[in-house]
């Protein structure tokens, strides 16, 4: 086997990130090689350098032995390097096909020589085991199906040394099998693989070399098999990792909230968006609503929130609040941390100690009656940036200067400071790095003993099974199955998700 | 540590402010000595002409009777920008304003400052009444209210000719202009002229300082402690900086669109009250127009900021005053149109530099404190 690449000692200041010091990374053809790192230790961006994104500011980058030097993508794809995104970038009302060969189309005399295409396409997809029906919409296609498309037409430009950036954040259990066949393979016809992943079962399942990256520096190079997933994660955060879980039943007997029928009909008088959501869930509990994204658990927030209207009835603490607006539900004590921090819950362009009034600006402290106590709120924001060990010069630093897990530790710390009695957490943790993660769940489970009652929503399955009291799968905007965490597996709960089981 | 950098004033953070409007003014000075050179004459000559005549006493205190209605409106405009909204219809609300309270003021007679405060509140309600218009339609119909306002600036162009010439204009013998009665010496507002003369200030030919220039100054104060510092202008703001982010945290946003464009309606009412309520005394054929849109360049190059907008208003004025004095060495005064569009476009261009340079500096300072 020889290298198919090779970073050597890669630097790169980068403002608002923390520099890559001195990131080094063999990769050898025929093999999956994983990096992994916390959020913002680096992992993106050696990744984008190696796919001329970026450009390092000093270290080597080899590809099959020879030095080069990207100027953009193009010149990597030349080098036969390529990328399949988190988020994929297909053409929606495209055919798989035209998807596949947009932007390299082969070409015959002035036309698309389809023909051609089909055929090649058909023989990849026959080749690296990537089944798929070049013929049908985008748009018919499921998570794993598209992601597959991205596959193909990285390949079908040529590449032999592929990158992975979290290709399983957005698949279930099941289409993460299938994902895994496909790297086999590829690894099987020779191909460089570099999985990007932070999942570390994961990447000891598939992976046969893991880089470790941590604060931008390569720390550890090991094979797979010599190393245990507990041992992965003390190298990537230099300490022990937190688990999600909560110890014994704190559950009270009041309810707290209580949903009854809760509907929210389409326009077009179709499948209706939540159809008869009916649950009770007690103080000191947490309920776990579990589902593919879209499946009806954004509408679900938004109705217990009042930003939308719904039939059916929503009562807090036996009182009804289908009449209250979001603020009067706010100000009742219903904290929500959305799941879009960056669209829903930031002034992104304002100071953190004005951000710390968003959601709050109804009372104290940061409230003198109609007047802003800047005083107090910016003693209130340090105070949260303090206890969530939010990371930042002081109340005065803009939040788009912020990394996404700090912008998500002052979320939760600026929620979480009215003591809310119900807690509608939108994935809580997304995006954040594990000791944010284990920090965050801290508070949550702090809250529960106290008796706050918290409806979690999270793609995280790890983290639903930890937390939950009681899961909820929601499919196709209902109620499918109610599941015991502690007798709940992550593919058990993943084939619930998508109505298999 | 983080008291060190959060520090308000550093040298590069004063020199971050500064550079804009400074880089700003040198652009726009290069542009408007281009078109000077183009029509074959001296730029220095010209500059040089106006600063003698526009800093004369007299023309100063004309500077700031053209920039107190310019600020006053601008406030509307800001009003609504803060916000999100568009409100470009301050010049109608503005002429439907001043018309109704020189009819409305001129019936009857009260204490002066009863008077002047009835007068105001014609105002106000007319142009906020006016504004609703577009509001209602924003919020009950989704019309872009950029569009109904420049609308409704045609129809209360049409509208207020209408009145005055059918129903609200005196008939005078021998006179072809049209103007509402007179209003009576009580909702009259005197010059600042005998403040101005204990100041030591001369009388000059040109007449002295409106007395509304001390309402814009409350004005500007009252709305930077609004925007600034109350629960209102906290929502106000959030629903311009991140609508979606400001309805999940409980602002109704239908509400504040319609609040936000009758405020800045009412306060646009205001803005034509500076000429009738200090000089002319009515409503007439020669009422100022174009005010309403100046407000919009003036508002744009002040930032939306109480203070920003002064200091751009007296800017407008003073290049609007001064370029009188081009005439005189042969160069075409409307070179200061010129002027304020190029000071505009540059500080545009100038602060979004500057707001990009502050973002990577703020993200540099912030990867050190990570770091440490």
């Amino acid at each position: 086997m020889s290298v198919a690449v090779e970073l050597r000692h890669i630097t790169k200041r980068f403002p608002g990130v923390i520099a890559n010091k001195d990131v080094s990374i063999k990769v050898e053809t025929g093999t999956v090689h994983a990096l992994v790192g916390e959020n913002g230790a680096g992992k993106s961006t050696v990744m984008k350098i190696l796919y001329g994104m970026q450009r390092p500011d000093s270290g080597e980058i080899l590809v099959n032995g020879k030095e080069v030097h990207f100027k953009n993508p193009n010149d990597a794809i030349e080098a036969g390097i390529g990328m399949v995104h988190q988020h994929f970038m297909l053409a929606d009302n495209f055919t798989v096909l035209e998807n596949i060969i947009l932007g390299s189309e082969p070409k015959h005399g002035a036309t698309i020589d389809f023909v051609g295409a089909r055929a090649k396409v058909v023989e990849m997809a026959a080749q690296y085991g990537l089944d798929i029906n070049p013929d049908v919409l985008v748009e018919e296609l499921g998570v794993g199906q598209r992601q597959r498309v991205e596959i193909l037409k990285v390949l079908f430009r040529g590449a032999n040394i592929l990158i992975f950036d979290e290709p399983t954040a957005v698949l279930v259990p099941q289409e993460v099998d299938d994902l895994f066949q496909a790297l086999e393979g590829l690894r099987a016809q020779g191909m460089a693989v570099i999985f990007i992943s932070h999942k570390l079962d994961e990447v000891l399942r598939v992976a046969d070399e893991v880089t470790v990256v941590r604060q931008g520096a390569t720390v550890a190079e090991v094979k797979s098999k010599d190393v245990t997933a507990r041992q992965l994660a003390e190298l990537m955060v230099g300490s022990e990792l937190p688990k999600p879980s909560t110890l014994g039943h704190t559950r009270r007997d009041e309810i707290t909230l209580a949903l009854k029928d809760v509907s929210i009909p389409t326009a077009t008088g179709s499948r209706d968006l939540l159809s008869n959501i009916t649950f009770n869930l007690h103080a000191g509990e947490v309920v776990g609503i579990a589902g593919v994204e879209g499946n009806g658990q954004a509408e679900l927030v938004e109705a217990i929130m009042g930003l939308r209207d719904y039939t059916g009835s929503i009562e807090f603490h036996g009182t009804s609040i289908d009449e209250l607006s979001v603020a009067d539900r706010h100000d009742l004590g219903i904290g929500l941390i959305p799941e879009d921090r960056q669209r829903q819950a930031l002034m992104m362009t304002s100071p953190l100690w004005e951000n710390r009034i968003l959601g709050h600006q109804r009372g104290k402290p940061v409230m003198r009656g109609f007047v802003i106590d800047k005083k107090a709120t910016i003693d209130s924001t340090r105070t949260i940036m303090q206890e969530f060990d939010v990371r930042a010069p002081g109340p005065d630093t803009l939040a788009a200067a912020l990394s996404g897990g700090n912008q998500q530790k002052f979320i939760v710390g600026r929620e979480m400071s009215k003591a809310p009695a119900l807690l509608v957490a939108s994935h809580p943790t997304r995006g954040v790095d594990v000791g944010a993660q284990g920090a965050i769940w801290d508070v949550l489970r702090k809250a529960r003993e106290k008796g706050m009652a918290i409806v979690l929503i999270s793609a995280d399955l790890e983290e639903l099974i930890g937390m939950s009291d009681r899961l909820l799968v929601m499919l196709r905007g209902a109620i499918t199955a109610e599941l015991d965490p502690a007798k709940t597996t992550p593919e058990q709960l993943g084939s619930a998700m998508t109505g298999a089981a | 540590m983080s008291n060190a950098l959060s520090r308000k004033f550093t040298p590069s953070k004063v020199g971050l402010a500064i550079a804009a409007p400074l880089a700003a003014a040198i652009f726009s000075i290069l542009i408007s000595s281009l078109a000077v050179i183009a029509s074959k004459k001296s730029p220095v000559d010209a500059f040089k002409t106006m600063w003698e005549f526009g800093t004369t006493t007299g023309s100063l205190m004309e500077v700031i009777n053209t920039a107190t209605p310019y600020y006053i409106a601008a406030i509307a405009i800001a009003v609504t920008f803060r916000a999100g909204l568009f409100n470009i219809g301050v010049e109608g609300q503005l002429r439907l304003g001043a018309l109704f309270s020189c009819y409305i003021g001129a019936m009857f007679v009260l204490p002066p400052v009863l008077h002047v405060a009835a007068v105001f509140i014609v105002a106000m309600t007319f142009g906020g009444l006016w504004a609703a218009i577009a509001a209602y339609l924003k919020v009950k119909r989704g019309v872009n209210e950029v569009i109904s306002t420049i609308m409704l600036n045609a129809l209360a162009g049409g509208l207020s000719a209408y009145l005055l010439s059918k129903h609200f204009a005196l008939v005078e013998e021998g006179s072809n202009n049209l103007q509402t009665k007179e209003l009576p010496a009580s909702a009259q507002i005197p010059d600042l002229m005998p403040l101005l003369r204990k100041l030591g200030v001369e009388d000059q030919p040109g007449g002295g300082v409106y007395g509304m220039f001390f309402v814009a100054v409350a004005l500007g104060l009252i709305f930077w402690f609004v925007v600034n510092r109350t629960r209102f202008g906290f929502e106000l703001r959030a629903s311009g900086l991140n609508p979606i982010a400001a309805r999940v945290s409980g602002v109704n946003s239908k509400k504040m669109t319609f609040i936000a464009l009758v405020i800045s309606g009412a306060i646009a009412g205001l803005s034509g009250l500076p000429e009738v309520l200090g000089q002319t005394h009515s409503y007439n054929l020669g009422f100022r127009a174009g005010i309403g849109f100046s407000a919009i360049a003036v508002a744009l190059l002040g930032r939306n900021s109480a203070g920003g907008m002064a200091i751009s208003a007296l800017l407008f004025g003073f290049l609007e005053v001064s370029s009188r004095a081009l005439e005189l060495i042969d160069i075409a005064p409307e070179t200061y149109v010129i002027m304020q569009g190029s000071i505009l476009l540059s500080s545009v261009v100038a602060y979004e530099v500057v707001r990009r340079f502050r973002l990577t500096l703020q993200s540099k300072e912030l990867a050190k404190v990570v770091q440490a």
